[in-house]
Order: C-alpha cells, then structure tokens, then sequence
C-alpha cells in the first residue's frame, strides 16, 4: 500500500505517494529528478549519497522516503543562489578538490554539516570528519584543501 | 539494493506502537541504520515496519536524581554532543562519538542499536560496564532488564516479542572516571575490539568488551585482578594478562583469534591508563 508523503527540498514543496520500499536516494532522484546526489556503494560506507535533513548530513541510501516525510532536506543542488556558487563549491573550484567528481556532492554535504558545527575546524578535525565519505581518485588532500578555504570565506 | 515489500506504520505512542507490532513479523524502524541495511541485503525481510522515530516521549537525554536517562530514540550525535554526557559520563560521549561516521551518528539511535546487538556494537560495552538499566514496555506492561542481563548472544537479546526498548538508565556516579577505546574496523567503523573501563561509586573498576567475542561481556576475571587496587603500572599490566582468558575469541578475515586477543589486552591497558 502506497504511503503519500509531504517534504520540503530545497525550499520547494513536494507531495508525492510512493512505496514504503523506496529509499530517499531513488525518491530524490528518480521522482524528483534531483540527481547531484549520487549512489556509491548503496551499503551506508562510502557516502556519495549524503544531503541534509533538518540540517544534518544523512546518508540518503540508508533512510526510507518515508522516514523524511514532514522534514526538510537540502541537496547539493539547493546551495548555490542565483547562479553563485556557495563558498564551499567554490573552494571545490578553486583548490582543485576532484577529479572525477562522483564523490564530491557527498564530501560538500558533509562539509557543509561540519561548517555549521565547527566554522574553524583544524585539518585534523576536518579529515576526521570526512571519514564516512571516500573518494577513489585519492584526493583527500585537495578535498581538505578546499574545505580550509570555504571555512575562511563563510 | 531494494527491500522487498512491506506495509508501513507511523506511531505515536509507545502505546500505539506495541498495539501496531502485534500482528506477526513486524519490525520497529527508529533511525533505520541497523534495519535497513539488512532489509536492502534481504537478510530481513519483514511484513510491517513500525515507524517509532517521531514519538517525542522517546527523545531526549535527562538527569533525574542520581542517573541520567537517555531516550531510546536518541540518536548517537545527540548524545556524543550533549553537555551532560560529555562532563559526567565520559565514556557514553566516547562510545558515541566513536561510532560509524556523523551521517550514521546523525541517525542511527541507541535503543536502535541495542536492539539490534551486533557482537561489534560499541553502544554495548559502554552500558555493561556503566551498570546501566534497559526499560523495556510490552503488551503486558514494564520492566527494567539489567544491561548484564540483556544481551543473549549473537543478534539475540532478552527482549520478548513485541516489546520496545523506551530508555537507558545510567547511574551518574557509575562514570565519574570512564573511558571508551576500539580498535575500528576502517570500512565499517564497527570494533574489531573496544573495551570500555568505568570506576563506579564504590571505586570498583568494571571492565567490558565487545567484538571481542559472539556476545559482548563483562570480563570479572580482569575486574578480580583489580578489586581493591590502585591503578598503577603493574595493575594495569596484571589486569591486561588476564584480560579476556577464558573467553570463546571471534576470527575473521580482518582479524585472526590470537590477535583480536593481543588487541583486547592492549586496549584494556590504554583504557585503564585514561583513568589512572
């Protein structure tokens, strides 16, 4: 039996019925065709498919569609505004922080958490916090990098 | 990965929830990250899934007299950010904030967690040997069960059918000095061994582990070890050589028996030496 669910993404109100089964990630983008969030491992490891809800950096292959019923989410496609990027995109730009890219919406959203929580993380506390989301071209270093500058200019 | 088909209830009581689990193999879903991964590899597959998340009554960490009570759906980040863990009880904030990553922490609950009793959960070392107290309410009404009485074996605990963990009882001084260390698993941040180390009121030192063994546990003969000791350099070492003897040792392919042991020796020793 199909649930129906109310959510805000990204500012915009959506209304939908699904099946219990669905999980976040494929309601995000299958239905809503939101697909800057990706799906890495689908196992919870590896964190491609992290967005925020209520704020907090969830990783949206683990949670059903219904579980955000009520909520509010944001994905990487709700950060930039009027077509500037948000300093952490930017610091992403500027330092070099991908190469193929398929990690990076995770790393932003989970920077993102980090930056709420801590405006001034030491690289330490940022590699630490990055630990649920692995990047397989090995760009740890720039990723860092680039969290250093979006902390300086947010 | 895709579970396979079941029905779906949002609750709002406890009351409403127990009423909700009476129909065959329904499961209760809090944060979902100890039951959904397991439902994507069909390992589980229920018919029902009883949605607890929202019932407020269950959120929240609490001081009331001498313990501090933690709501069952309190997820790990709120507890490992919470200002009274973090000065009265150390070794919950450690064990917290060492689990998974902040996206599991930002989701996954503690009574989720218990419930579910992975061998390699680090929610429960911390409460064997805090002492802490488990309330438990079902069909036929409350109960508190023992963390030393709770947890059966492999996934298996004394939870009855169709009865929901609603809060974890801490005894405030019971952690007074505490501490929590593991030795991860680096995919899965699950321990291959951690072993949490709390002095209660009376200066007893408990010692337990988990991942260690098919079942997390006490371990009494280091805790014997160290009855009416002070912690030095020789204790800690005396307690560390008997640590885990006796005990049945899990092996895999990331850690063989005879170093998981060599593992839960060396651990104890750090955690002894964080509250000496």
């Amino acid at each position: 039996m199909n649930v129906k669910i109310n959510m805000k993404v990204n500012g915009t109100s959506y209304s939908h019925e699904v099946e219990p089964r669905t999980l976040l990630v494929h309601y995000l983008r299958d239905t809503l065709r939101l697909t800057g969030t990706h799906i890495g491992c689908d196992t919870s490891g590896c964190g491609a498919c992290t967005i925020h809800l209520d704020g907090k950096a969830v990783k949206s292959c683990t949670l059903l569609a219904v579980q955000a019923d009520g909520h509010e989410l944001t994905t990487i496609e709700g950060l930039s505004s009027n077509g500037t990027l948000h300093p952490i995109q930017e610091g992403f730009n500027q330092e070099h922080g991908l190469q193929c890219g398929f990690c990076t919406p995770g790393m932003i959203m989970t920077a993102l958490d980090l930056l709420h929580n801590n405006p001034k993380p030491t690289e330490e506390e940022i590699r630490h916090a990055l630990e649920g989301n692995i990047c397989r071209c090995t760009g740890y270093h720039n990723i860092v990098k680039s969290i250093q500058y979006a902390a300086k200019k947010m | 990965m895709i579970p396979s088909t079941f029905t779906y209830q949002k609750v709002n009581s406890v009351e409403e929830a127990i009423k909700a689990l009476s129909s065959a193999d329904s499961k209760l879903l809090a944060g979902g990250h100890s039951l959904i991964p397991t439902m994507k590899l069909r390992l589980s597959q229920p018919s029902k899934l009883v949605d607890i998340g929202s019932i407020a009554g269950l959120r929240g960490i609490k001081e009331a007299g001498a313990e501090i009570i933690i709501g069952a759906v309190s997820t790990h980040q709120e507890i490992a950010s919470n200002k009274i863990i973090q000065s009265k009880l150390p070794v919950v904030a450690q064990g917290a904030a060492s689990i998974g990553d902040v996206q599991v922490r930002n989701k996954g609950t503690i009574g989720g967690s218990l419930a579910h009793a992975d061998p390699a959960a680090d929610w429960a070392a911390v409460i064997l040997a805090l002492d802490a107290t488990l309330a438990v309410q079902g069909s036929k009404g409350s109960r508190k069960v023992k963390a030393t009485d709770f947890f059966k074996g492999m996934f298996t605990t004394a939870l009855q059918e169709g009865e929901i963990i609603t809060a974890i009882h801490i005894p405030v001084a019971a952690g007074s000095k505490s501490a929590y260390v593991k030795f991860p698993q680096p995919a899965s941040r699950f321990a291959i061994v951690g072993c949490a180390v709390v002095k209660n009121g009376e200066g007893k030192i408990n010692i337990a582990y988990t991942g260690v063994s098919s079942c997390p546990f006490r371990d009494s003969g280091a805790e014997k070890v160290l009855a009416g000791k002070k912690l030095d350099a020789g204790t800690i070492q005396a307690a560390s050589n008997a640590a885990v003897e006796g005990m049945s040792i899990l092996e895999d392919h990331y850690a063989s028996e005879k170093y998981r042991k060599h593992l839960a020796k060396v651990y104890l020793k750090r955690a002894l030496s964080a509250i000496a």
